[in-house]
């Protein structure tokens, strides 16, 4: 069963200190989907996300219990190094987080890390870019500064840099917070065509986002998976009271 | 401030030329030039910048990075602060009995400069760690995500940004180390010989200047090294706001 799974999410509870922020999450993301996870505040999106690359680790208290697979192995296997994962597993946050160095500098990081050669870099770099839909706006100034992009701009840098690490599965945390409806769409447009090549992972600004661009999601609340299914039908017709309540309450 | 600067530079302008700073002293100082209190306040200055500043960064980066808030961060913490607050003399002191005596050293430049090393440890911690302090926590998450070990989370991503901040600590020592009398004087001796190695006693500008004022050899020439010490201080703080004003314009 887990061949036919990208990412397999199994009895999985999450901690931080005595708090419990997952529980018990079953959830299989299929290649090259869009899985939605959406939710009100403090439901548990952001640390489902962060536990899938085990960014988790950095917390201190933070412990967890069950398993996350990735192409049916353990992530949390000790014998598999956390930085191999987070190669194969990157992550955009939900604010803009540029490095302050210059463009190029910025989205060559990743691959840097694992010391490719400056040939490599250049290619992967003009890759990553264009692949992000920035690649027009700035490929005559990829010396200045990351810092003096716009907000949009510096999101879809932050997709960029996480896409030249060509990675497997992205997870994408609100990457549209904060960001204008021009913006919003070019990097909705921008997720759609990297669905192609990438398993994306997304916790969307708002419904609306979600049913645009998402294939299935499932609703979180206080940490517990509500329901999951396609978009069309957790929308139109979501199963559980809690979720219409809370698609209503948005729309309403 | 401005008195004092107006009334030393009057005094020792006069006696400022070229020969001045390009001969030896002749009979105790009385005549000739500053030549090698010159070199042996920029040995020394080397001496104590080179072995204090890789400590120094290195204790705020574990103290940062490396460990959490404990009874041994808070401990050497404790102990930074006590070591600022020691007066000079003491440092000398202790460099006499530890670096001149018990380890054989004799007065030398070596000597005088890991005492001086001692004496600016605590400034470096302290404006080092203030400066990791400032940096945002989305730069090590991001550098972590983007599959960056802890050492190339803080050469590449961590260090960079601390740089104008370990700057500012490097130069405030570099002040402070040419500045001072106490400490030196029972430590690197007051030698006016040319020295030719690490292990040669020294005079410095500052000793020089103290000297000769306080057993009345030359109240002239006293001005003179006073002036040149001013203007020394002036140049070497021009350089350093050049080069880092350059360095942060480049980065942002």
């Amino acid at each position: 069963m887990y061949q036919e799974n990208k990412v397999v999410i199994h009895e999985f509870n999450f901690y931080y200190d005595s708090v419990q922020a997952l529980k018990d999450i079953e959830l299989n993301i299929r290649p090259n989907e869009i899985f939605a996870i959406f939710g009100p505040a403090r439901s548990g999106k952001t640390t489902l996300l962060k536990s899938l690359n085990r960014l988790t680790d950095l917390i201190f208290g933070a412990r967890h219990t069950g398993t996350i697979f990735l192409d049916g192995k353990d992530i949390y296997d000790p014998k598999l190094g956390h930085t191999q994962l987070r190669r194969r597993v990157g992550i955009v946050f939900d604010l803009p987080t540029p490095l302050p160095m210059s463009i190029f500098e910025n989205v060559a990081y990743g691959p840097k890390l694992s010391g490719k050669n400056r040939k490599y870099l250049n290619g992967i770099v003009e890759k990553a870019l264009r692949s992000a839909a920035l690649w027009e706006e700035v490929k005559d100034r990829l010396q200045t500064s990351a810092l003096r992009l716009s907000g949009g701009q510096q999101q879809r840098l932050c997709i960029a840099r996480v896409v030249a690490l060509e990675p497997e599965v992205l997870l994408l945390d609100e990457p549209c917070s904060g960001l204008d409806p021009i913006s919003t769409t070019s990097i909705e447009e921008t997720l759609v065509q990297l669905k192609k090549e990438y398993t994306i992972v997304l916790v969307p600004h708002n419904i609306q986002q979600a049913s645009r661009v998402a294939d299935r999601a499932g609703f979180f609340l206080n940490g517990e998976l509500i329901e999951e299914g396609p978009v069309y039908q957790i929308f139109a017709k979501p199963r559980k009271k809690q979720t219409e309540d809370y698609i209503t309450g948005r729309f309403g | 401030m401005i008195l004092i600067l107006f009334q030393i530079l009057a005094e020792g302008l006069p006696i400022l030329r070229l020969s001045f700073f390009l001969e030896s002293p002749k009979s105790m100082g009385r005549e000739g030039g500053i030549l090698t209190t010159i070199i042996g306040t920029i040995a020394l200055t080397v001496v104590a910048i080179i072995v204090a500043t890789p400590l120094g960064v290195g204790t705020a980066i574990f103290l940062r990075e490396y460990t959490r808030e404990s009874q041994v961060s808070r401990i050497i913490r404790f102990g930074t602060d006590c070591l600022a607050g020691v007066p000079s003399i003491i440092f000398g002191l202790f460099g006499f009995v530890f670096f001149v005596i018990f380890l054989n050293m004799g007065w030398s430049i070596l000597s005088g400069g890991l005492t001086l090393a001692a004496m600016i440890l605590p400034t470096i911690i302290c404006t080092t760690e203030e400066a990791i302090k400032t940096i945002p926590y989305s730069y090590r998450e991001v550098s972590y995500s983007l599959g960056g070990t802890k050492w190339q989370t803080v050469t590449r991503a961590i260090l960079p940004s601390a740089l104008p901040g370990i700057f500012t600590g490097i130069i405030l020592s570099v002040g402070r180390s040419i500045g001072e009398t106490a400490a030196i004087i029972l430590t690197a001796g007051s030698s006016l010989v040319m020295p030719n190695s690490l292990f040669s006693p020294i005079r410095t500008m500052a000793v020089h200047f103290y000297i000769l004022a306080r057993e009345g050899i030359s109240m002239e020439m006293a001005y003179g090294t006073g002036a040149a010490l001013i203007l020394l201080v002036l140049f070497i703080n021009t350089i350093a706001n050049w080069l880092l004003n350059r360095y942060i314009r480049h980065r942002s």
